[in-house]
């Protein structure tokens, strides 16, 4: 037993070092796994062909026309899906954040189950929902409502309609826990003060709820900017992204330094809106770990925005309290969250009648019910070993991911040291980049150490992508954690490595238990990573959905998307079982 | 005087106000009359439905049956922001986001006063708390007692007619306390407002209060002064939350004269009919105050007990003695500070006047 078990207090210096050590492996392998091929992608996009620095590429950027415009409609894209995302995320957040407990864990899992829902399967559904042939299209003409088909598909509604189901779970995600934070009294202190309905939300409870509506822009923006499975899937011509310019840059073209340009691009992007952010409300209100009270910067843009509001405030109080009768407005919300929860669960579970039609096409209503997708999915060797190598690749993953995450998560809950932050930061930094960014830069890395289609690869590629989630989830419930148990334990005679399996792990096992499952989740539903790292007969699921549904829609898919729907919320009901 | 008017109405009239969640009786149907100006505090244990009256004479709550007047108007549904109220809550419910000024502020705008007048106001009642310096501070920036002022100069900046206080000193610790009760009470008289105060601490109660409305089981256990209710409590309950008191359980008979006796293994003990309320079987408890009983024995028109001394606490300003009876229940006793204090084991014996014992059923 050495000193510092027994008497923490009065070794500082020997604890400090002893708990940052356990950040060591989560910081050596971003180190070697993010940091440095994202680094090495940006640098070459300024290296000439002689490996000199050269701006070549970016005059090719600035010179084309083409590129510009993909790159206006990119931030077209992902600024309105952010925008969207919020805007009907916000009640449905805000109706969740008003239920006891109980109830809201069970609500929350018609957004956990969609958040975590493979963006493969929600395009899919939505290419069954949205085309010339598709669900709405015949309930439309077949009810008259319209005379032929209208375009659903294929255009910037089609892509917009699916970015922000796929983005809105995670806007209401990250919303939820500032706005259940907010101080009810608080509203209830502006109504015996003489403010309408209102004023109460526009002065009082709006702006406490921005640091949330913040973080939930700044998350869902950097996603869709990085995206490219819905454009791809439901988007035309027009709707090309930055991503999908990436894939064909490095697949198809094969080169490497424009896919490194345009990375630059996204990074920078990203960057400078985490910047803006961080300047605004700290990075820490990110995760939940930290009380998300914000910096409170007085001066002209506050004073500014609290005019503004108040005059929003005043022009509702019109229509609200004189238009609306008092009734009628206590349930418009929980409607409205009726239809948001709807328009989250139900385009997802059209795949299901889908997946037992007995019909070639995808027929809605299916003409008749039979099992012969889910028999040809069965018996066919390549979706079989791609879904073993999913399994067993997403195993490995959550093993790792929420060992060392979980280490760093320790690491950080023990030491008071000022390098806390950096860590912090660097930990959650791969939710920052976007994984397109990542997932090139693997590759280029990955293709020198022979590591290209290789389990090897993907394992490490997941955990990269993994480790934010098992970092937060660890470090979530290590805050409550009474560290007094196991300074007891060490007094009663155990030793540092006693403590920690006897005590520690046992008491936070729900929270490593959750890392896990969503480490589990998170490779299980990867695309980015495996299109470049996976191949041939080293599929991984998803890949090998991606290439069936570019080369054609069958009913195989949505067999296949059941059998993963099924996996997905089976993982996520036990995962809030663990957690009660 | 001019024989023709009428009495104005009170400023609040409270008739049958009750609450019920489900099964659960939060307020039974209520009766109270508030008067201009008055200091009312509703006081109770938790769970006596003084939170439950307050949040439904704001506006917060709806009332399940009853009616509200306010001047004699009927505001029993008008809606909370409506309502020429000011609520100062328990926790403060400083909005995190506005300065000291722009809190101070808010309910002046929110009735749509000049800016010119907002500024003027705030920082004449910013000046009334003592905060003058503090107008650009967050809320979060100042001492618990310094957001507990603010909250108080965000009540009263606007005048309303009627003030509720909802325990608003519970986080504050003893010495604070007191000071800003002094204080609470320096603004009640300043700006001559009505105030209700809830609150569990008897002592808070009969510092502030003109009357005190007794709450127990989601009812009315009775209103009086203080001094009322201190001297002449009507019930075992009353007797028992306010005050130490002795209680002699017995049975109770006629002893004319005006008199009655309760009669119990510890003795026969004499008090005026006129201070006995209604009684159930013949079964009835003598309310006896410690500072009431003086040493020695009995002579006309006064009752003794005798004990042996059991314990001797020293509270500071008092010595409280406990005497112990022969069947072991005991009796608490003021210690005349100018006798000699007796010693430990010591048979004693005190004596009471008759007219000063309560007998409640």
């Amino acid at each position: 037993m050495t000193a510092a078990t027994l008497s923490p207090a009065r070794s500082p210096f020997r604890l400090r070092v002893g708990a940052l050590w356990l950040a060591a492996p989560a910081i050596a392998f971003l180190v070697v796994f993010f940091l440095i091929p994202v680094g090495r992608l940006l640098f070459l996009s300024v290296q000439g062909d002689g490996g000199t620095l050269s701006s070549e590429h970016y005059d090719r950027l600035l010179h084309t026309e083409v590129y510009w415009r993909i790159l206006v409609i990119t931030f077209r894209i992902a600024g309105l899906t952010a925008f969207f995302s919020l805007l009907f995320g916000y009640p449905l957040a805000y109706w969740l954040s008003q239920m006891k407990d109980n109830r809201r864990n069970q609500m929350l899992l018609m957004v956990l189950v969609p958040f975590w829902t493979s963006y493969l399967v929600k395009a899919f559904a939505w290419m069954l929902l949205l085309g010339n042939e598709g669900v709405i299209n015949r309930l439309l003409t077949g009810s008259g409502l319209a005379g032929g088909s209208l375009p659903l598909m294929y255009n910037e509604f089609g892509v917009i309609v699916g970015m922000v189901h796929a983005m809105m779970p995670l806007a209401v995600l990250t919303m939820m826990p500032v706005m259940s934070g907010i101080d009810l009294r608080l509203s209830q202190a502006a109504g015996t003060l003489g403010a309408s309905g209102a004023h109460r939300f526009w002065m009082v409870y709006f702006p406490l709820s921005i640091p949330g509506l913040a973080a939930g822009g700044l998350l869902t923006f950097i996603t869709s900017l990085g995206f490219f499975i819905v454009p791809a899937f439901l988007g035309g011509r027009q709707q090309t992204m930055l991503a999908q310019l990436i894939i064909v840059q490095v697949q198809e073209l094969v080169n490497w330094a424009f896919a490194g340009v345009l990375a630059t691009m996204l990074l920078a992007t990203a960057l400078v809106a985490t910047w803006i952010y961080n300047r605004l409300f700290g990075l820490s209100s990110l995760s939940a770990t930290e009380q998300t009270g914000g910096r409170t910067v007085d001066g002209w843009t506050r004073r500014i925005g609290f005019m503004l509001l108040e005059k929003i405030a005043s022009i509702t109080a019109l229509a609200t309290d004189h238009v609306l009768v008092r009734d009628r407005r206590t349930r418009i919300l929980p409607a409205y969250s009726a239809i948001a929860i709807f328009f989250l669960v139900v385009p997802t579970l059209m795949v299901i009648p889908i997946a037992f039609t007995s019909s070639r096409f995808l027929e809605f209503p299916p003409p008749g019910y039979s099992l012969r997708w889910f028999e040809l999915y069965f018996n066919s060797p390549i979706w079989i070993s791609a879904t073993v190598r999913s399994f067993g690749v997403a195993f490995a993953t959550a093993i790792l991911a929420t060992l060392i995450g979980g280490m760093a998560a320790l690491a950080i809950a023990r030491s008071r040291s000022r390098w806390n932050g950096a860590i912090f930061a660097f930990m959650l930094a791969p939710m920052i980049v976007p994984r397109i960014v990542i997932a090139v830069g693997l590759f280029y890395l990955f293709a020198q150490m022979g590591l290209v289609a290789t389990n090897a690869g993907l394992v490490i590629g997941h955990t990269v992508l993994s480790i934010p989630f098992t970092f937060v989830a660890t470090a979530a419930v290590l805050k409550g954690y009474d560290w007094r148990l196991d300074q007891a334990a060490a007094s009663l005679g155990a030793g540092r490595l006693q403590v920690l399996r006897l005590i520690t792990v046992p008491l936070i096992r729900g929270g490593i238990i959750s890392s896990f499952l969503f480490a589990f989740v998170t490779s299980f539903d990867e695309l980015t990573i495996a299109i470049f790292v996976s191949g041939g007969l080293k599929s991984t699921l998803p890949k090998q959905m991606w290439d069936d549904m570019i080369l054609q829609l069958n009913p195989t898919l949505a067999a296949v998307s059941v059998v993963v729907l099924v996996i997905v919320t089976a993982i996520l009901l036990v995962a809030e079982r663990i957690r009660r | 005087m001019n024989l023709d008017t009428t009495n104005p109405p009170p400023k609040l009239l409270i008739k049958g106000l009750g609450k019920r969640y489900g099964d659960i009786t939060a307020l039974e149907p209520t009766d109270l009359v508030v008067n201009t100006g008055e200091f009312v505090t509703l006081l109770g244990p938790s769970g006596s439905g003084k939170t439950t009256m307050l949040q439904m004479i704001s506006g917060l709550t709806e009332p399940t049956c009853g009616q509200l007047q306010v001047d004699g108007r009927d505001e029993t549904t008008t809606p909370v922001h409506r309502r020429d109220m000011g609520l100062v809550f328990q926790h403060y419910a400083l909005f995190p986001h506005m300065t000291v000024s722009e809190n101070i502020a808010f309910p002046l705008k929110m009735r749509g006063f000049d800016a010119a007048k907002i500024r003027e106001r705030v920082i004449e009642t910013l000046a009334k708390v003592q905060l003058d310096a503090y107008g650009d501070r967050f809320p979060r920036e100042l001492s618990g007692g310094q957001q507990q002022r603010v909250a108080l100069a965000r009540c009263f900046v606007y005048r309303p007619q009627v003030v509720l206080m909802d325990e608003p000193l519970g986080a504050l610790d003893k010495n604070l306390r007191e000071h800003m009760q002094f204080e609470i009470k320096r603004l009640h008289r300043e700006f001559g407002t009505t105030v209700i105060y809830v609150t569990h601490d008897q002592e808070e109660a009969l510092v502030l209060s003109d009357r005190i409305c007794l709450m127990n089981h989601a009812r009315v256990e009775q209103i009086g002064t203080p001094r009322e209710i201190y001297s002449r409590p009507k019930s075992i309950f009353s007797a028992k939350f306010i005050g130490l008191s002795n209680l002699f359980e017995g049975e109770v008979s006629d002893a004319g004269n005006g008199r009655i006796v309760v009669s119990n293994p510890n003795g026969k003990f004499e008090a005026k009919a006129e201070n006995c309320g209604p009684l159930v079987n013949g079964h009835a408890t003598l309310v006896l105050r410690p500072e009431h009983l003086r040493p020695g024995p009995a002579g006309r028109g006064q009752n003794s007990i005798t004990g042996k001394v059991s314990e001797i606490i020293y509270v500071g300003s008092d010595t409280r003695l406990v005497l112990s009876l022969d069947d072991g229940e005991t009796v608490s006793v003021r210690h005349d500070p100018t006798a000699d204090l007796p010693e430990m084991g010591a048979s004693m014996t005190y004596h009471w006047p008759v007219d000063v014992a309560v007998v409640v059923s």
